[in-house]
């Protein structure tokens, strides 16, 4: 007998490591994941293997953009620091089920916010930090300018996984035109496969098209076509069943645009304490009890203004200063012709 | 204790463990996936797939199901199995014999392509190719025609397209030339068991396969006229070829490096086969006065399958599992199209991701099949 002792107890030891995991993973209390967060020290944020201006990391390992921010803003807001961020960089493919599976909480990653993913499959949006569309990018020398001028028998290199594919077939049924579909896993393979002169033509979003356009041979050898074929509203995503965690989320992002329309930047968020708008006072945290409401403190707001900046500073350090995207097209405040319009911090 | 009992409870507590980790994560999923408003069912496969695929077998568009598009993967992953299979035998063979060559040149040239290409990793091998392959290979419209019909360019090689008049005729003319040589060769193993005579039975067959076909060409009314592919502008740089058929360049980079890389196990395989054959059969075969051909198909041969079949079955296995690697390379086989793209429409990954690997996990169970049958059919018969 003593023979199968020592296998039994390694049994044993299983079997209790197993109902362990059973009863912890059953004790689902309100906020799980704000509670994970601050006890683990960080935010574990999904976000793209490279995409300059949104997702992108230096040869440090520091990441940098737009979907970057929102992650850091929840680490202002959450645990007072908004480097304590841990980033997971994803494939188009991988993206849902690593929020899914609970691997990272908050999805930060060029995502298209659509009926389909935000009902089905687990996922809420939490709303919109870039406002896009898929648009085509074509070599100069083929003299095409317009989308008009495609004809049938034109291949298209695209990413796996994402609306691009759907939009792309939409857009080429309704002109009648047969195409190549060319779809690789990972972006940097699109581009490399483009580069060579694989495909006639790269298609994803606008932004991304900009974005990768730097990363060609030659980028002043190619144009993105006016035409927009779809609407891509890109926002962060967090897992269905915290809603805590959502409100934290969206209004991390809220904060921010909500700070540029106020005039609150990173450099004098601290003066505008003392400012005579009460809007401006609640969203530095002078006034009111805003935090307290998804369990945080008052000055959520203001770490998130001073840390990261506002959206207005973060747009323009990622996107306009790089060169990618110097216009902002609809990705302007309301109230300056653009469509940034987010409910009132209160 | 006695005997039956040891080894009863053990084996119990073995089956009761993993009937427990599988419950455990069925049920941790079933309360995951309910907790996260995820709906589990196969329902999703009937519904239009509304995305396109680039290369297909069957006539595919988005407009077709979900297992429309499963079988579009499935079917091109089969499509670069067998051929990378048949390429790999092909070279495993030739290369396996290469290394036992007394020819200095040629043993250290094989050495030298199953080392170099055992011993990088096949995803490297599959970019390189396929990239060495983009920037090497002319756009369409600087591309040359090799023997005047096919054109290699970097957005595939183009090939003449068949255009078959009364293709059913020819195909039985095949057939029957296929049947005709089986009965043949019964007859000549009849009179050689008891007359010893010999009858040129590969000759006979050759001209058969030729001249029946032929014959159907002459007098069956069968035609077949060739569409050769055409240089079309779509603007200024921008090229295709229309009419034939096109191979895309992920095909040929796949299933090249998939074969090259491949034949270097199967060329072991085979290496080390006829070197497991005994010197003294091949003695005692010469010495009752066959000829070095008949020696190393009657006697060699046979001895040596029975060693290279069981590992080379493997390498089958590995090559089909590899396969899945195209999706690195844009080239819509299974992984890529139904556990890419539809997984990735639909969010139904448990569905999808199970389906995946059962299909695999049926290829490659029926690959053994096949070569384990294959494997009883040559073994030593005992009587």
């Amino acid at each position: 007998m003593f023979k199968y002792l020592k296998q039994l107890t390694s049994l044993v030891a299983m079997v209790a490591v197993l109902f362990t995991f059973t009863t912890e993973s059953m004790a689902a209390k309100k906020s799980k994941t704000l509670k994970n967060t601050q006890k683990k020290g960080f935010v574990r944020c999904g976000v793209s293997q490279g995409l300059p201006g949104f997702s992108n990391a230096d040869a440090a390992g520091n990441w940098t953009g737009v979907d970057v921010d929102v992650c850091r803003a929840v680490a202002a807001a959450v645990l007072g620091d908004a480097n304590k961020v841990k980033f997971t960089p994803l494939s188009a493919k991988e993206r849902f089920t690593a929020l899914t599976s609970g691997e990272i909480d908050i999805l930060s990653r060029n995502t298209t916010w659509t009926l389909s993913r935000d009902a089905d499959i687990g996922l809420t949006f939490v709303g919109v930090n870039f406002y896009d569309g898929q648009g085509f990018m074509v070599r100069k020398s083929s003299g095409i300018t317009s989308t008009s001028q495609f004809k049938s028998g034109i291949s298209a290199c695209t990413n796996i996984g994402t609306t691009t594919e759907l939009n792309m077939r939409d857009f080429f049924n309704s002109k009648g035109i047969s195409y190549e579909p060319v779809a690789f896993e990972k972006a940097d393979e699109v581009v490399a496969a483009y580069d060579a002169g694989r495909c006639d033509t790269y298609t994803t979003d606008k932004s991304g098209l900009a974005a990768q356009r730097t990363k060609l041979s030659n980028p002043d050898d190619h144009i993105v076509l006016p035409e927009t074929i779809s609407k891509e509203p890109l926002g962060p995503v967090v897992r269905q069943g915290d809603s805590v965690w959502e409100d934290i989320v969206r209004w991390s992002l809220n904060a921010m645009i909500e700070a540029e329309e106020y005039g609150i930047t990173s450099s004098n968020a601290d003066s505008m304490k003392t400012s005579e708008n009460p809007a401006i006072k609640r969203l530095v945290g002078a006034e009111g009890e805003l935090g307290a409401a998804f369990g945080l403190d008052n000055e959520w707001s203001l770490r998130i203004i001073k840390q990261v900046g506002n959206y207005g500073e973060s747009y323009k350090r990622n996107i306009a200063d790089t060169g990618i995207l110097p216009d902002r097209g609809p990705n302007q405040l309301w109230t300056k012709g653009g469509i940034l319009y987010v409910p009132p911090a209160r | 204790m006695n005997f039956k009992l040891k080894t009863i409870v053990p084996q119990l507590i073995t089956v009761l463990a993993v009937i427990l980790v599988f419950g455990f994560f069925t049920y941790n999923a079933q309360i995951n996936m309910e907790n996260r408003g995820i709906d589990f069912g196969y329902g999703f496969l009937s519904q239009e797939s509304s995305f396109d695929v680039q290369f297909s077998l069957i006539e595919y568009d988005g407009s077709h199901s979900y297992f429309r598009a499963y079988l579009v993967g499935l079917l091109n992953t089969i499509l670069v199995s067998v051929i990378g299979i048949i390429i790999a035998t092909v070279i495993g063979v030739i290369v396996g014999i290469a290394r036992l060559s007394p020819n200095y040149l040629i043993n250290k040239f094989a050495a030298f392509y199953v080392e170099f290409f055992r011993n990088i990793p096949l995803l490297l091998q599959i970019f390189f190719w396929y990239f060495a392959a983009l920037r090497a290979l002319p756009l369409p419209q600087d591309a040359e025609a090799m023997f005047g019909v096919f054109f290699l360019t970097i957005k595939g090689l183009y090939v003449p397209a068949f255009i078959w008049e009364n293709l059913n005729i020819f195909f039985y003319s095949l057939v029957a030339a296929v049947i005709s040589i089986i009965i043949i060769k019964t007859y000549a193993k009849k009179v050689q068991e008891t007359q010893g005579k010999q009858i040129p039975v590969f000759l006979i067959g050759i001209g058969l396969i030729f001249s029946l076909p032929l014959l159907s060409f002459l007098i069956g009314g069968v035609n077949l006229s060739f569409e050769v592919p055409k240089l079309k502008q779509l603007a200024t740089t921008s090229f295709i070829y229309e009419g034939g058929v096109s191979l895309p360049p992920e095909l040929i980079a796949l299933t090249l490096s998939l074969s090259l890389y491949t034949a270097t196990f199967i060329a072991e395989c085979v290496r080390a086969g006829i070197q497991g054959v005994g010197k003294g059969q091949k003695e005692a075969a010469a010495s009752i006065g066959l000829t070095p051909n008949q020696v190393l198909k009657l006697v060699i041969m046979p001895q040596a399958l029975r060693i290279i079949i069981p590992p080379t079955t493997n390498q089958y296995l590995n090559l089909t599992k590899n396969s899945s690697l195209a999706a690195a390379i844009a080239y819509p086989d299974l992984v890529l199209v139904f556990a890419g793209t539809a997984l990735m429409q639909t969010g139904k990954a448990i569905e999808i991701v199970s389906i995946t690997m059962l299909t695999y996990l049926s290829l490659s169970v029926s690959i053994s099949i096949l070569m384990n049958w294959y494997n009883k059919k040559i073994a030593i018969k005992e009587k």
